[in-house]
C-alpha cells in the first residue's frame, strides 16, 4: 500500500478511537456539574455520591481521551507535512488557542476534581467541575473550528507557488466563523451531551434494573432523561441547520450524502438504501423530493446533484457517505422517540415499571457513540478528494519523505496499543459500574480521615 | 517588517514558542524524572506515594506540550512539519510513551494483583526513561542539523538514522538531569524512609549527570563548533553558559546542605539556561540542513505571515496569565507532603 492510503487509515484509526472519550467527557462532565450543584443546593448526600461515582468514570474517560488526542495534534506533522506547511498559518492558531483558553482549563481543574474533595471548600470544588466542564466544551469549539475551516475555508488568501504555496490568514473571526463552524460546533456539543447523557442513563437503568442503589438511580435517571431528550430534540434541528450549509457551501458531500446524481433535479430523501456508485444509481426506500424540501421547503426545487461535478472533484466512496449519513439519522430520530416515549411514561408514571425498557436503555448507550463516528465518517469521506475543500487534495497532502514502511510500523503499532486500551477501558469500566456508587450517609459525621505517609511509612 | 518594543514578530515568536518549551521541561520534567526512579523504590508502599506526588499536577503539566506544539505550528508551520515529518521515529515512539505513561499512572492502583502492579510499574517507569531519553534525542538532532533537502524533504536513510552518538549524547544527559530534578521534587514530597532513600539516590544522579554532561559538552566543542559560532560574535552572551556551569556546580552543594527547595530551584534554572543556550545556538536558525545551507529552515523562511504571528501574540498575552493563575490555583492546593486518601490513585 502507499504512504497516502497507509496515512489516512492511520489518521482514520487514531482519530476515530480518540472521539470515543472527548465526547464522554464532556456529556460526562455535564452532568457532574449537575448533580455537584445539586448537591451543594440540596445538601442531599446521593447526589454528593452520584458525583463521586461520576467522577470516577470521568477520570478514566478523560485519562485515555489526552493521551490520544496528544497524538492527533502532532500526526498532522509526521504524516501530513505538506497538508501542514499549506495551512499551518490558518489552522495552527485554532489548535494553539485550544490548548491555552481550554485544555490548560480543563487539565487544571482536573486535579483539583479528582484529588480536592477534602483539600477545597465545597463551592471551590464545584467551581472546579465547572471548569473542566467549560474546558471541555472550549476544547471542542476550537477543533471543530479548525476543522470546519477545512469544509468551507474563509478568512484567508493563498500566496507563494509549488511546495512554497500556503494559505495566508486575512481576517482571524472570518475564519473562527467560517460559514459551517457554528452549526458544527453546535452539532458536535450536543452529539458529546447525548454520549454522555446515555451513559449515565445505561448505568443507571442497569441499577434499577438489578435492584441496586435504587432511589438515587431513578434521581439520576431522571434527570439525565429530560437532559437527553433536550439534547436529542435540539440536535434535530441543527442536523437539518447543518444539512442547509452543506447544500450551499459542499453541495457534491450533499448529493454524496443522499446518493444524488441527476445534475438537476428534485432529489430524494430515503430513509434505507444502497449507492451503485458504478451505474450511477441509488435505490431504497425513499421520501421523493424529501431532501429538496428539506433544503428548500419546497419537494421540486432541482438540488446539485454528483453528475454536476468532474469525476476527480467527487467523493469515491458514495454509498460509505450514504450509509453512514443514514445511519447517523436513524439513530438521532430514534433517540428522539425513546426519550419522547420515555418521558411520557414518565408522566403517566410508569417510568420504571417496564423493565423492557429498561434493557434498551441499559444498550442504548452505544447509539450515540455509533451516530458520533459514523457521522464524522460521513463529513469527512463527503469532503475528499479534498482536505481543504476545493483548495487542497487529500494525495497532495501527505508527508513526501516519510516512507509507507514507517506509517505502516507506527499504524501497527497504534493498532496494538488501541486494542489494549480499548479493552483495558471496557474492564475498568465494568468493574466501576459493577463496584457501583459508594452511598454516602445522610448525616453530617461520616467524615473519614485521610491516611498520611507517615502513617504508611512508620506503620 | 512590523517591530514590536524593536523585536521584529518571528523573534518574539521564537522566544514564545522557546518559553513554552522551556516551561515544559522545566514541568514535565520533574514528572519525567520522578518516573524514572519509580522501579528503585519500594515496591509496596513508596511507589504508590510517588505516583500521587505527581498525581494531580502531571496532567497540567502535558498541557504545556499542547499549548508549544499548537504555537509551533501556528508561528513556524514549515519548521513543525519538516522537524515532525523527519523525525518520524522517535516522535512516534515519544506519542507511544505519553500515551503508556498517562494510562499506567491511571491503571496501576485499579487492582491489587502482584503482576498487575509491577507490570504498570515497569512500563510507567519504561516510559519515563523513554520520554526523557526521546526528548534529548530529538534535541541533538535538531543541534547537530537534519538531512533536510529540497522541498523540506528529510533525505536520511533507514530506520534509525535519528540514532547517531551526539543525539544518544544529549538523550542520556537529558535524562540524567531530569532524573535529580525530580528526584528533588519527590525529596520535597514526601518524608520518612522515602525521603531517606530519595535523598541517597539523587547523589548518584549528580554524578552521572555531571559526568554525561561533561561528556556532550566536550564532544559539542570538537565536532559541532559552529554552534559556538554567535558566542564569538557576541561574547557577552558567554555569560550564559557560564551561569549554567555555576548553576550546575550548585546542585550538589545544596542537596548535600539538604536545602532541597534550592536545589529543585538549581535544577529548574539549569534546564531553563540550557535550553536558552540552545536558543542562542540556533537563533535565528530553527532547523538546519546538513545537505546545504539553503535548505535550513530559519525563523524568516518558515514563519507564518506577520498577522498571523500578531494575532498568536496578543492570545498568549491573554492566555498565558490565565494558565499561570490556574497553575499556581493546583499547586497552592496540593502544597505540602502527599497525603494518601481514597482518591489517590
Amino acid at each position: 500500500m502507499d504512504v497516502e492510503i497507509l496515512a489516512r487509515i492511520q489518521f482514520a484509526f487514531t482519530i476515530a478511537f480518540h472521539y470515543i472519550y472527548p465526547p464522554l467527557s464532556i456529556g460526562i462532565g455535564f452532568m457532574l456539574v449537575l448533580f455537584e450543584s445539586l448537591y451543594l443546593k440540596t445538601r442531599n448526600k446521593q447526589y454528593e455520591s452520584l458525583t463521586r461515582f461520576w467522577i470516577k468514570i470521568f477520570a478514566l474517560t478523560f485519562a485515555i481521551g489526552v493521551a490520544t488526542g496528544i497524538v492527533m495534534e502532532f500526526e498532522f506533522g509526521t504524516n501530513w507535512a505538506t497538508y501542514s506547511r499549506f495551512v499551518g498559518d490558518v489552522f495552527g492558531s485554532p489548535l494553539a488557542a485550544e490548548g491555552l483558553f481550554a485544555f490548560a482549563l480543563e487539565s487544571a481543574f482536573l486535579g483539583v476534581l479528582l484529588f480536592g474533595w477534602k483539600r477545597v471548600k465545597p463551592w471551590v470544588h464545584l467551581f472546579s467541575t465547572i471548569g473542566v466542564f467549560l474546558g471541555s466544551m472550549f476544547s471542542a469549539v476550537w477543533i471543530v473550528v479548525a476543522n470546519s475551516w477545512q469544509q468551507t475555508p474563509a478568512g484567508y488568501h493563498i500566496v507563494g507557488k509549488g511546495m512554497n504555496m500556503r494559505a495566508e490568514i486575512t481576517d482571524f473571526w472570518a475564519m473562527v466563523f467560517n460559514p459551517s463552524s457554528v452549526d458544527n460546533v453546535l452539532h458536535v456539543w450536543l452529539g458529546a451531551l447525548l454520549s454522555g447523557t446515555f451513559i449515565v442513563l445505561s448505568v443507571h437503568a442497569f441499577y434499577i434494573f438489578k435492584n441496586r442503589h435504587t432511589v438515587m438511580s431513578k434521581k439520576a435517571f431522571k434527570i439525565a432523561l429530560v437532559a437527553a431528550t433536550v439534547f436529542s430534540l435540539l440536535q434535530f434541528f441543527v442536523g437539518q441547520r447543518s444539512a442547509e450549509g452543506v447544500a450551499k457551501y459542499q453541495p457534491a458531500k450533499l448529493a454524496a450524502f443522499e446518493g444524488h446524481f441527476a445534475a438537476d433535479a428534485p432529489a430524494d430523501m430515503y430513509i434505507v438504501g444502497y449507492v451503485d456508485n458504478q451505474n450511477q444509481k441509488t435505490t431504497g426506500i425513499k421520501i421523493p423530493g424529501g431532501l429538496s424540501f428539506l433544503i428548500n421547503y419546497d419537494f421540486h426545487t432541482p438540488v446539485k446533484g454528483l453528475k454536476s461535478f468532474p469525476i476527480k472533484d467527487r467523493p469515491s466512496q458514495v454509498n460509505a457517505v450514504f450509509q453512514f449519513y443514514h445511519i447517523m439519522i436513524i439513530i438521532g430520530v430514534f433517540l428522539i422517540f425513546l426519550t419522547l416515549f420515555s418521558c411520557f411514561l414518565w408522566w403517566r408514571g410508569k417510568l420504571f415499571s417496564k423493565k423492557w425498557l429498561l434493557i434498551i436503555f441499559i444498550f442504548a448507550t452505544i447509539l450515540p457513540q455509533i451516530s458520533n463516528q459514523v457521522g464524522w465518517f460521513a463529513t469527512e469521506m463527503g469532503r475528499q478528494p479534498w482536505v481543504v475543500y476545493g483548495l487542497l487534495r487529500t494525495s497532495d497532502a501527505f508527508s513526501g519523505s516519510v516512507t509507507a514502511n514507517q506509517v505502516l510500523f507506527s499504524l501497527i503499532l497504534f493498532t496494538v496499543i488501541y486494542l489494549l486500551l480499548f479493552l483495558l477501558f471496557i474492564y475498568m469500566l465494568n468493574k466501576k459500574i459493577m463496584k457501583g456508587p459508594i452511598e454516602e450517609k445522610n448525616k453530617e459525621d461520616n467524615y473519614l480521615p485521610g491516611e498520611n505517609t507517615n502513617i504508611l511509612i512508620n506503620e | 517588517m512590523d517591530t514590536f518594543l524593536g523585536l521584529d514578530y518571528p523573534t518574539w515568536w521564537f522566544l514564545v514558542v522557546g518559553g513554552l518549551f522551556i516551561v515544559y521541561a522545566v514541568l514535565d520534567g520533574f514528572d519525567f524524572g520522578a518516573g524514572a526512579w519509580h522501579l528503585f523504590l519500594d515496591e509496596k508502599k513508596e511507589r504508590r506515594i510517588a505516583l500521587n506526588a505527581i498525581g494531580p499536577v502531571w496532567d497540567g503539566n502535558e498541557v504545556w506540550l499542547v499549548i508549544g506544539g499548537g504555537s509551533l505550528f501556528a508561528g513556524f508551520p514549515v519548521v513543525y512539519a519538516t522537524l515532525l515529518s523527519s523525525m518520524y521515529i522517535p516522535f512516534i515512539l515519544f506519542f507511544v510513551f505519553i500515551i503508556f505513561r498517562a494510562v499506567s499512572i491511571e491503571f496501576r492502583g485499579k487492582e491489587k494483583m502482584f503482576w498487575w502492579r509491577k507490570s504498570w510499574d515497569i512500563s510507567y517507569s519504561v516510559s519515563n526513561i523513554m520520554l526523557a531519553f526521546l526528548l534529548g534525542v530529538v534535541l541533538g538532532n535538531v543541534l547537530q542539523g537534519i538531512p533536510v533537502g529540497n522541498n523540506f524533504l528529510y533525505q536520511g536513510k533507514g530506520f534509525f538514522e535519528f540514532l547517531n552518538l551526539y543525539p544518544l549524547l544529549v538523550g542520556i544527559t537529558t535524562l540524567f538531569l531530569f532524573m535529580i530534578h525530580g528526584a528533588f521534587y519527590l525529596i520535597l514530597k514526601t518524608e520518612g524512609r522515602l525521603y531517606d532513600r530519595l535523598t541517597f539516590l539523587v547523589k548518584r544522579g549528580i554524578v552521572l549527570f555531571i559526568v554525561a554532561f561533561g561528556i556532550t559538552t566536550l564532544y559539542t566543542f570538537i565536532f559541532i563548533p559552529h554552534l559556538l559560532d554567535t558566542f564569538k560574535t557576541y561574547p557577552i552572551l558567554f555569560s550564559i553558559p557560564f551561569a549554567a556551569f555555576l548553576s550546575i556546580a550548585n546542585i550538589p552543594r545544596l542537596a548535600g546542605k539538604k536545602k532541597y527547595l534550592s536545589a529543585f530551584l538549581f535544577s529548574s534554572l539549569t534546564i531553563c539556561l540550557l535550553l536558552i543556550l540552545v536558543g542562542i545556538d540556533l537563533y535565528p536558525m530553527l532547523l538546519l540542513s546538513t545537505i546545504g545551507d539553503q535548505y535550513s529552515l530559519s525563523i524568516y523562511n518558515a514563519a507564518s505571515s506577520e498577522k498571523t504571528l500578531k494575532i498568536m501574540l496578543t492570545m498568549v498575552a491573554i492566555g498565558a496569565p490565565l494558565v499561570i493563575a490556574y497553575t499556581i490555583f493546583v499547586y497552592r492546593t496540593f502544597r505540602g507532603k502527599v497525603k494518601i486518601d481514597e482518591s489517590s490513585y
